[in-house]
């Protein structure tokens, strides 16, 4: 089997973050190739979002290393992180869309603000975003407010890839959704990546979602990746851990803690 | 055993106090710093000197004007037991300049605008919307903590002297129609013994307590945590904490501008 001698596009090396007593990530390791679609599941509180957030800088690991395209990103300052950010889209798990603003110019943010365009050029490019999601122009001068749940993960998706980002993070994508909405998220997310070239990293506890978007596939468990390996062997993995969390049983070595 | 007990809680509650300073004097140089530095934003910079200066005209000059018409009545009441009722005028309108004008709306401004930025920035904060800005390389303190910190510290100045001249009216309605005083020695005495830096000292302590309830606002927003009850949270201690700021600093100026 052919050695990847690329350089990884994400590299997360025993990566350390705890708030007060609670230790969420403890040594946690992940390798992400260009233009590699991993999803990271795991179940609730185990540090997904954490992770995601370390990559983004919102969150500053107490030890480890995060590497972008081979450089270092802990302790690097804000003005130093800002090309960096410009690499990043990301689909949070509720939109996260401004109130403030209207559909497109939630659409255009990243244009006129990290790009430098004017509103009159980000426009229509941001009309063409909407539109590649499967939104009309109908919808473009609405706020926020006015839209279904699986609407505003639509405007979600169209201003993370907006600014053709090298790496989109997808935070939950399919989460309040109905299953055949779910499935329309999941096949936009495939349709747009593919179409970008872009890096994906998910999370999610969806396994039908990650089967759907991940090459990869990499297991959280008490602040490490327990597994990890190509989508198509999640079944046949032979680790009790996945075994339970992709059968969704309560019973196996994943204790839940129920108080009563 | 219970001595100790009672011992670490103040000392706990000392160190929370010292954590909270320092965590609010990080925030302030942060703010500060992006707000001499560009890129600016003068679009938000314009939208939040609208709702500071424009739409807290009303709730200001309907206090400033009440103010003036109860000083008057007051100042008369008093002045009359020893025979000083021709000092009424002045009285009012060093009363406002120096003090009540400055305090009042600073005060008024606390409870409109200082609770929207926290309900605003820390409803931004619980919906991950400050995150998604950090996505789209726009730094959040740059995008909303500094316009308004700019927009309170100019607009509060300029509301104030639109109270002076509002409360001043305040006082001379009633000196003229209800306690006898002739319109043209009202007047007079009003503008005869008023010095520029009556109104200078109020207008600085306008600005300051402009500053003093943007950042509040935007400090007690940004740090919001939890759901709707983190925001009521925030909303509440930025008015709380403005107010009080708000009477020291108004101490801390007087004593600099006319201790001897």
């Amino acid at each position: 089997m052919a050695v990847d001698t690329r350089i990884p596009k994400v590299s997360l090396r025993d990566v350390h973050v705890a708030f007060g007593p609670k230790k969420v990530l403890q040594g946690f390791d992940l390798d992400v190739m260009p233009g590699e679609s991993v999803v990271v599941i795991g179940g609730s509180g185990t540090g997904k979002s954490v992770m995601l957030k370390c990559l983004l800088g919102l969150v500053t690991p107490d030890r480890g290393s995060v590497k972008i395209d081979g450089q270092e990103v802990v302790g690097i300052s804000d003005r130093e992180r800002e090309p960096i950010l410009q690499k990043f889209g990301m689909l949070f798990q509720y939109a996260a869309l401004f109130d403030s603003l209207s559909v497109w110019e939630n659409v255009a943010f990243g244009l006129t603000q990290a790009k430098g365009m004017t509103r009159e050029e980000a426009k229509p490019i941001a009309l063409k975003k909407l539109a590649q999601v499967g939104l009309g122009a109908d919808v473009a001068e609405l706020s926020p407010a006015e839209l279904s749940g699986g609407m505003k993960k639509r405007v979600g998706l169209a201003r993370a890839i907006a600014i053709e980002p090298e790496i989109i993070l997808f935070d939950e994508p399919t989460t309040g959704l109905d299953p055949i909405m779910g499935d329309v998220i999941n096949d936009l997310i495939v349709a747009c990546v593919k179409d970008l070239g872009a890096t994906a990293i998910s999370i999610t506890h969806d396994m039908a979602s990650a089967r759907k978007i991940a090459d990869r596939v990499a297991m959280l468990y008490q602040g490490k990746a327990i597994w990890q390996g190509p989508a198509a062997t999640i079944d046949k993995s032979g680790n009790a851990y996945v075994d339970q969390f992709i059968h969704g049983r309560a019973e196996g070595p994943i204790q839940v803690e129920v108080r009563a | 055993m219970i001595a100790i007990d009672f011992l670490g809680a103040i000392g706990r509650l000392f160190l929370g106090f010292l954590q909270a300073i320092g965590t609010l004097s990080v925030f302030t140089a942060n703010a500060v710093s992006h707000c001499v530095r560009p890129p600016f934003y003068f679009r938000s910079i314009g939208q939040q000197m609208l709702v500071i200066g424009y739409f807290s005209l009303p709730v200001v000059g309907l206090t400033a004007v009440f103010t003036g018409m109860v000083l008057a009545l007051q100042i008369y009441e008093g002045s009359s037991r020893f025979n000083a009722e021709s000092a009424v005028a002045t009285i009012v309108v060093i009363g406002i300049t120096r003090e009540l004008g400055p305090v009042l709306a600073g005060l008024m401004v606390a409870g409109r605008v200082g609770a929207a930025m926290a309900a605003e920035i820390g409803t931004m904060r619980v919906t991950e919307q400050i995150d998604a800005l950090t996505t789209l390389a726009t730094n959040p303190f740059k995008y909303l903590v500094a316009p308004r910190l700019i927009a309170g510290t100019l607009m509060l100045p300029v509301l104030v002297l639109v109270a002076d001249i509002i409360g001043v009216f305040g006082g001379y309605i009633i000196g003229t129609s209800k306690l006898g005083f002739n319109p043209a020695t009202y007047l007079r005495n009003t503008a005869d013994f008023l010095e520029a830096i009556d109104v200078i000292t109020g207008l600085v302590k306008a600005a300051a307590f402009g500053f003093i309830v943007a950042l509040m606002g935007c400090y007690h927003g940004y740090s919001s945590k939890g759901g709707a009850q983190g925001v009521g949270a925030a909303t509440t201690n930025a008015v709380v904490s403005a107010s009080i700021l708000i009477l020291a600093a108004d101490y801390l100026i007087t004593e600099l501008f006319f201790s001897k």
